[in-house]
């Protein structure tokens, strides 16, 4: 092989802009890397001398986590960067802070930011290094909609033509947004489910249908996405009661039977266990929730190698 | 870096013709090509005495449109508090710049403008400006929407409107008692209609463009709510209210509604608001973020369709200066507001004059004339014995718009790098005679 394959890009910042091909080549690649994480020793040496700063602006165990092992598993260096304790409390900017890191040579930063944009924001402003959204506000978080896309091919055998339900906050979920593009690239059709207070306006031009009504909604689903409900939402009133919320729009055996019997569970984590699922179906037998964990890894060090590890930086 | 200051071709003491020129003032239904006299700061009703006419500075406009003095009604100077933003200098350099001869600012610096003593400061400063400038006082302390603010001192003091300008008085039974007091001085409230918790974390128009971003949005309704409740309080108290920037489709149709009812009410909006929609906001570009938010096409239309039949009086630029380090923020933290002095006239005429949305006697009565009689000002208006405010416009000058080559000391435009067509060259400000650029 004369070129390590690439993609046609510097930055991953969510999956709207990603072609099927692109998806396609990420998630076979994210097949290999699934095979070396499933070995004993589980490090190649393909980014050897690169170097990684995980920069979290906003708490997260495991997505940071994720992202390290994918780091370390390729063997690049990698520093992480979390926002409390740091600079950032002593009123240093976004722009300064990824300046002062970029300036000591970095390959790449993955990035978490509690705004919307924050990863573009740094994509405009820095000149040399990679940048990877982990999660930037309500609007993307690009490798956790691969990882559920994975997941699916994965369990499903294909994307293509699946019926995928997300059901919960859609409205301040990044996770939905890319879970909903990329599905939509990859050829399921997609639906959303959950209170009008938590769907954003104008969804159906993602090209999704809509339910306010869980039963409804998971009908004819393959795949049930289940997002984490936000406790905070409750003071801002979107919901009157976890109570209430939980009757109306969590996910217990009972209501699982009206889906196909063949439907899995998925959930981007962490549960609120006993509001928007189920004990019995986080932990029962449709429940792929600690597949899509591990396909993180997979994922993730696909697209760090997919980023970095093209031929242009190898030399020959 | 030293700052470019405009070329004096005449003082106001000179007595000055302008020549060739097309005279076009819609006050006086003139539209024709003739000279214009100013002598004494004034404009003469046709020739001096004839032995006094080789003494006269002449200014050549020929193939210009001699105008009368642009006014733009909604300008933030900064001046007191916020000097790195902006200064009443380098504001009113950049209103000149732009064409204007006077302008309104807004009284959010700090201290705020809602005491005398702050407006004579401005006007203090403002005896050096380069445009004429009318300061408008807050209308509660602090606008903070608490206390009623010393209107009537402040009136004494040269204010000609009062307004919070970026957040309605939320309280109706003070905004009821501003619009009694205002009233009984005979000056306009400007009303910034915006429901503050329909809007609460809005950082850009609720639409797909929203929720594709992943940003909360700030719904249309934040804004006709409000318009909806001035409208009924002004028709309550007959105070006229003026309706700062307004950027809905809703709020055209109550404009409307309320002008047909006979309620004292005036509206404006800003040119970026008759021309762009959230759809640009695709790449977070914080100098498109705006108070209120850029709007959907249809609103646009809307908004042009008020433009064409009367029912938006004036058009304003909103210039908003923000430091270049405040806007080179992530979105949510970036300030809302774009510079627009310099550009305001010259993205009306490509925009709307050439698309024939309205003509340019609708351009000068929306940039000169209405405003004039909204905050009852003496210019706007090229009868003789008025003073001589004048704008010369070359509609041929073709230009693109550089924030950093202007006179704000804010680079941040909501319309950088775009192409327009037509431009002020020269401003006549109650006689003098100021040279921004050498004709083309």
């Amino acid at each position: 092989m004369t070129e390590a394959p690439g993609l046609n890009r510097r930055h991953l910042l969510g999956l709207e802009q990603l072609s099927r091909q692109e998806i396609d080549l990420i998630l076979d690649t994210a097949d290999s890397f699934r095979e070396v994480i499933d070995r004993p020793i589980r490090k190649v040496p393909a980014l050897r001398g690169r170097n990684i700063v995980n920069l979290f602006f906003e708490s997260s165990t495991r997505t940071r986590i994720s992202f390290e092992l994918a780091e370390k598993q390729l063997s690049a260096d990698s520093v992480n960067f979390t926002s409390s304790g740091s600079s950032v409390s002593k009123g240093e900017t976004l722009l300064d802070t990824a300046r002062n890191v970029e300036s000591m040579k970095v390959d790449c930063v993955v990035v978490r930011h509690p705004a919307s944009g924050a990863s573009h924001f740094l994509a405009d402003h820095l000149t040399q290094t990679t940048v990877i959204n982990a999660g930037d506000g309500a609007h993307e978080h690009p490798t956790q909609g691969l990882l559920d896309i994975h997941t699916i091919r994965d369990r499903l055998g294909n994307v293509d033509g699946k019926r995928v339900v997300i059901v919960g906050d859609i409205t301040h979920s990044r996770v939905a947004r890319s879970d909903i593009w990329g599905l939509r690239t990859m050829g399921a059709s997609v639906a959303v489910c959950g209170p009008p207070t938590m769907l954003p306006v104008d969804i159906e031009s993602m090209g999704v249908d809509v339910f306010h009504n869980l039963e409804e909604a998971i009908k004819d689903a393959d795949v049930i996405n289940m997002l984490r409900i936000q406790l905070e939402r409750q003071k801002g009133g979107l919901f009157p009661s976890l109570r209430e919320y939980s009757r109306l729009f969590g996910l217990n055996a009972e209501k699982l039977k009206h889906a196909k019997p063949d439907a899995i569970v998925m959930h981007p984590g962490p549960i609120n266990r006993g509001v928007e699922l189920d004990a019995s179906v986080a932990d029962g037998d449709r429940s792929v929730i600690l597949d899509q964990v591990t396909n993180g890894v997979a994922v993730r060090m696909a697209v760090l190698f997919l980023l970095l590890g093209g031929s242009d930086r190898d030399g020959d | 870096m030293e700052t470019r200051m405009p070329e004096i071709l005449a003082e106001s003491s000179d007595l000055v013709c302008i020549t060739g020129g097309r005279i076009l003032d819609p006050d006086s239904n003139r539209d024709e090509i003739a000279d214009l006299w100013i002598e004494n700061g004034l404009i003469l009703n046709g020739r001096p005495e004839q032995r006094h006419e080789k003494q006269a500075v002449v200014v050549d406009a020929t193939g210009k449109i001699v105008a009368p003095g642009l006014i733009d009604a909604r300008v933030y100077l900064r001046e007191p508090g916020f000097e790195y933003r902006e200064t009443v200098e380098s504001g009113t350099l950049a209103a000149g710049s732009g064409g204007f001869t006077s302008v309104l600012c807004m009284p959010d610096t700090n201290p705020v403008m809602d005491k005398a003593e702050v407006v004579r400061y401005v006007n203090g400063k403002a005896e050096t400006a380069h445009t004429r400038v009318f300061p408008v006082g807050a209308a509660t302390e602090n606008c903070d929407g608490r206390n009623l603010a010393e209107i009537g001192d402040m009136v004494d003091a040269g204010v000609v409107a009062v307004t919070d300008p970026n957040r309605t008085v939320s309280d109706a039974r003070l905004m009821r008692t501003v619009l009694e007091y205002a009233g009984m001085l005979s000056i306009p409230v400007i009303c910034h209609c915006e429901d503050s918790d329909l809007s609460a974390e809005g950082l850009m128009n609720e639409s797909y463009s929203s929720t594709r971003l992943g940003l909360a949005g700030n719904p249309n309704v934040a804004e006709d709510i409000i318009l909806a409740r001035d409208i009924m309080l002004a028709e309550l108290t007959e105070c006229p209210i003026h309706i700062a920037h307004l950027s809905t489709a809703g709020a055209v149709a109550l404009v409307r509604d309320a002008k047909a009812r006979g309620v004292r009410v005036s509206a404006e909006v800003s040119p970026y608001h008759c021309v762009l929609t959230d759809e640009a906001l695709d790449g977070y570009n914080t100098s498109l973020k705006l108070s209120p938010p850029l709007r959907s096409g249809d609103d646009v239309l809307a908004i042009r369709e008020g433009l064409r039949d009367g029912t938006i009086d004036a058009i304003v630029s909103d210039h908003a200066p923000y430091a270049v380090d405040e806007k080179t923020v992530e979105f949510a933290a970036a300030p809302s507001g774009s510079i627009g002095t310099e550009t305001v006239l010259s993205l009306v005429m490509t925009e709307l004059l050439d698309s024939g949305v309205i003509s340019m006697n609708q351009v000068l009565r929306l940039l000169s004339l209405n405003p004039a009689r909204i905050f009852g000002l003496s210019g706007g208006t090229l009868q003789p014995g008025a003073p001589a405010d004048i704008t010369l416009i070359d509609s041929d000058a073709s230009w693109t718009v550089s924030g950093e080559a202007g006179y704000s000391k804010s680079r941040s435009t909501a319309i950088q790098d775009r192409k327009l067509r037509g431009r002020a060259d020269t401003t006549v400000l109650g006689g003098q005679v100021l040279q921004w650029r050498a004709g083309s």
